[in-house]
């Protein structure tokens, strides 16, 4: 097992490498600089555009670049962001807290949709619930979530005007009332998000059950004598729930790489909302760290997926 | 009215024989607005009444205004106002440092740290234009309980010109020399007679940083200063706390050297989004007092105006929107260049092609249905301030004329309608950046030219890739490489010195310059560049103006530049705020004078 884990830790290193010189080299060829608006302005000479392209290295062949990219990276040193002049990891770690609140907040939604939706509509298979679910959760994920996302703040701001859609970081109250206008601001974007992944882990935990519950260890079980939620809660939800733990645990480099569309429509400062700036505004150092940091968490949990796999199903070996 | 019966009534007011008021109604007969009065006033010597340019200021007492919330779609992302790219980094730099001076919105001078604006009745203007000497306030405290003086001003242009920061505001202090007179007195100096000296320590880029804080970070660690994010100003605001790209806030600073300002007590700007979602936390939901730069459709915005509680407030600047006929051929490679500046455009190079365009472009159809409030149709490239508007140019649309021209030219149409004369064929790539208006406009353009029996081929590039500087990148706006293009060009000062160099023929945009030239069009003049020539060192402000109208009226006139709209600044604020606006400088120029109505 722990000479399994060493081995994917060791092909994960040329597989990291390989998507950064893929990365850096799409970046470096993307047409564009960060200084847009000083082109269009006058009283800025030109000369001082090329001297902000030399001093930020944008002029160095793609080669050199990568490599100082890579040594400053191995040494610790993310870089700075051409646009704030701050370093890229205390960007990063500015927007953390609430992208994990956010998105952290609206996973957590989902799965308490999916998991309860799922497994009773499975063990009444075609019943009129199971009928309203499934429309529902199909609706839930062929709505884009800016389109819900539009549809929330019309209703709920505009027409209603119950809840605010600029969300706010620094909330100037203290004890309850923080917490409820944090409520209050946080529920739009997190309902937005969780309903969509909650419709789409409903389709998911539903057949995952219903592959189960057919096999002839649950007729076994049943004819036991065992009560019906025993045989669901230990016996069918338990093996039906392998792949969902898989699905789950590959969704969560998500979490930490935000969500670029909500984040935009609700003002969210988050990390999808800083990588969306940044590519706008051609900010190469946080684009590489953003979606370099996405891309080992990618590989992490992935491999975490696969440990946690064979932890819950013994029949699957590691050599 | 001529020149010297205008400067003859303008020694009139200044000797008081002539009220300024006669004055102003005088001009008024002759079409001149009252502000402009105004500013000729000033020239000839005679200071303006003060509360003119800035609107009173009703709050008897520092504070106790609550909080005010503004509403930004870009988010600003650092605040050293030396780094500054772009106008919300500009923005959000000005809440918590000064300038000497700011441009009011029609086109004056206001002191903010000066104690007052330079001229040459209070000598401070030299009378030869070598030099310009200011004298700054002696109450200005830093938000740290530091003295503000002359050190700090000499700091500043050090630090700004110092290559190594490559600090923006670099441009308007590499050429000048500034000497510290006393400890509250600094001097400009010019190498050449020069009628605009208001450019170092004013407006955007005279924004001041202290030099106590700044000092050791004079050089390549520039970047490594903890005050770029913990900002200490002079401003009327002092820092809070600032989250790169989301928020930002300051508090009220007690020791602010204007009495009764500033009145709110906290503020914040908040940044990111999209600009019809901030016009509607204003107008609609009035979640914000304030929400930056429009640029949304105008029925959109008075649909959002009908709610009731806000208002969409309009100021005129100089930025405008216009079209480029190439003058060289963007289809001949040159010593591997295109539109190498010895070509000439196969068909532009003809008088009666570029008018016949300059007729089909329907500039009132593209104000009413396209840009609505936020773009007066114009057919001048200078627009403002007024005293630079040039009365000669008209704007005519009309297909019919278009096609007499043509006709008469000796371009016959083809057995595919389009024109031809001498096997060039009159087939155009328009190129812009992606814009919705933009794309629309393109559109109304080349339907009209089809009429015209011409064809014209619609291109539209991501605008960070065509307003970049990339030399390798074939689809900027600086290198050309099609017959026409169209974009917005700001013009930040309300002087047009900067602004129309833009078709000097040294400024001629091509690969020697790694396509930096600011003359994008490649059109060249003998008469223009001595016009500017003479402009640059002309003292006379009369004779200096009537040199940039013959210049808009030399490069509108060759139809090779078409203006369009002038693009106005919209923006949006809660009906009770008193916010105090400028096209001529940054949103936030005089954000002490905000208030609210109660």
């Amino acid at each position: 097992m722990t000479q399994y884990v060493i081995r994917r830790l060791l092909i994960a290193i040329p597989s990291l490498l390989g998507i950064s010189v893929i990365l850096f080299t799409v970046l470096a060829l993307a047409p564009g600089d960060p200084f847009e608006e000083l082109a269009t302005n006058p009283a800025i000479p030109p000369e001082v555009r090329l001297q902000l392209r030399a001093s930020l290295g944008l002029d160095d062949p793609i080669h050199v670049r990568y490599i100082a990219w890579l040594t400053s990276m191995l040494r610790g040193e993310w870089g700075y962001s051409f646009v704030s002049r701050i370093d890229v990891d205390r960007l990063i770690l500015q927007r953390l807290p609430t992208t994990l609140i956010v998105i952290g907040t609206s996973q957590v939604v989902a799965l308490l949709i999916a998991l309860p939706v799922g497994v009773l509509a499975a063990t009444r298979p075609y019943s009129l619930f199971d009928k309203i679910a499934n429309t529902l959760a199909f609706i839930g994920f062929s709505l884009p979530t800016f389109f819900t996302g539009l549809l929330f703040i019309l209703f709920f701001s505009i027409y209603l005007d119950w809840l605010p859609f600029v969300y706010r970081t620094q909330i100037e109250a203290t004890g309850w009332r923080w917490f409820w206008e944090q409520v209050k601001q946080t529920i739009m974007p997190v309902m937005v998000l969780g309903l969509f992944q909650g419709a789409a882990w409903t389709r998911f935990v539903r057949s995952a059950v219903l592959d189960v519950i057919r096999l002839d260890y649950v007729t076994t079980a049943r004819s036991k004598g065992l009560p019906e939620r025993t045989v669901i809660t230990k016996h069918v939800v338990r093996n039906a729930l392998i792949p969902v733990v898989t699905l789950v645990a590959l969704q969560m480099p998500v979490v930490f790489g935000g969500a670029i569309v909500t984040e935009q429509i609700f003002r969210v400062p988050g990390i999808g909302s800083l990588l969306i700036t940044a590519i706008l505004s051609n900010d190469t150092p946080v684009i590489m760290a953003v979606t370099f940091v996405f891309a080992c968490l990618v590989v992490f949990f992935n491999l975490l997926a696969d440990v946690i796999y064979g932890w819950l199903d013994p029949r699957i070996s590691y050599r | 009215m001529n020149e010297q019966e205008l400067w003859r009534l303008m020694r009139r007011v200044r000797d008081g024989k002539m009220s300024r008021r006669a004055f102003a109604r005088r001009m008024a007969a002759f079409g001149i607005t009252a502000p402009m009065a105004t500013q000729l006033l000033t020239f000839a010597g005679v200071s303006p009444a003060s509360a003119q340019s800035v609107p009173a200021y009703r709050p008897t007492r520092r504070g106790g205004g609550g909080h005010l919330k503004i509403l930004y779609w870009q988010a600003a992302t650092l605040l050293n106002p030396h780094f500054a790219v772009g106008t919300t980094n500009q923005d959000a730099s000005r809440v918590f440092h000064e300038p000497l001076a700011g441009w009011a919105a029609d086109g004056t001078l206001v002191p903010i740290l000066a104690a007052e604006v330079p001229s040459i009745e209070n000598k401070g203007v030299a009378e030869d234009g070598r030099s310009v000497t200011w004298k700054l306030k002696r109450n200005v405290k830093w938000h740290d309980g530091e003295q503000f003086s002359a050190d700090d001003v000499l700091f500043n242009y050090e630090y700004a010109k110092n290559p190594q920061i490559a600090g923006t505001t670099s441009g308007s202090y590499r050429d000048v020399n500034v000497v510290k007179v006393d400890d509250f007195t600094v001097r400009v100096e010019f190498a050449r007679p020069t009628p605009f000296w208001a450019d170092a320590f004013v407006g955007a880029v005279g924004l001041m940083i202290p030099k106590h804080l700044y000092k050791d970070y004079a050089g390549a660690n520039a970047r490594e200063a903890p005050a770029n994010l913990r900002p200490v100003g002079t401003g009327a605001y002092k820092f809070t706390s600032f989250a790169p790209g989301d928020l930002l806030r300051g508090e009220a600073f007690a020791d602010y050297h204007t009495e009764n300002r500033p009145y709110f007590d906290t503020m914040e700007i908040k940044g990111g989004g999209d600009a019809v979602s901030a016009a509607r936390a204003v107008l609609q939901t009035g979640d914000y007092d304030y929400a930056w730069n429009l640029q949304v459709e105008d029925q959109t915005l008075q649909r959002l105006e009908a709610a009731g509680r806000g208002r969409v407030n309009i100021v005129e600047g100089g930025s405008v929107e216009f079209i480029q006929l190439n003058a060289t051929d963007p289809n001949r490679e040159v010593d591997g260049e295109r539109s190498h500046i010895s070509t000439q455009h196969p068909a532009f190079r003809d008088p009666a092609v570029r008018r016949a365009m300059a007729l089909l472009v329907d500039r009132q159809s593209i104000q009413n249905f396209i840009y609505g409030r936020t773009g007066p149709a114009t057919p001048n490239f200078l627009n403002a301030p007024p005293r630079f508007r040039s009365p000669n140019m008209t704007m005519e649309f009309s297909v019919e004329r278009a096609n007499q021209i043509l006709d008469q030219a000796g371009w016959a149409r083809g057995s595919d309608g389009i024109r031809a004369k001498d096997g060039v064929r009159l087939k155009f790539l328009y190129q812009t950046s992606i814009n919705a208006p933009r794309q629309r406009t393109q559109q109304i353009i080349q339907q009209a030219a089809r009429r015209a029996g011409i064809e014209i081929e619609l291109k539209s590039v991501v605008a960070s890739v065509f307003f970049s500087s990339d030399v390798g990148n074939p689809d900027t706006y600086g290198k050309f490489y099609a017959d026409m293009q169209m974009y917005t060009t700001t013009m930040p000062q309300a002087d047009p010195q900067r602004f129309m160099n833009q078709y000097t023929s040294w400024e001629v945009s091509q690969k020697a310059n790694s396509w930096q030239g600011r003359n994008i069009v490649r059109w060249r003049n003998d008469e223009y560049d001595r016009a500017y020539r003479a402009a640059e060192g002309e003292l006379d402000p009369v004779k200096r103006a009537a040199l940039f109208i013959r210049m808009n009226d030399l490069i509108v006139g060759s139809n090779h530049v078409i203006p369009i709209v002038q693009r106005p600044l919209v923006s949006a604020s809660l009906n009770n705020l008193r916010p105090v606006l400028s096209g001529w400088d940054t949103t936030m120029w005089l954000l002490r004078d905000w208030y609210r109505e109660t």
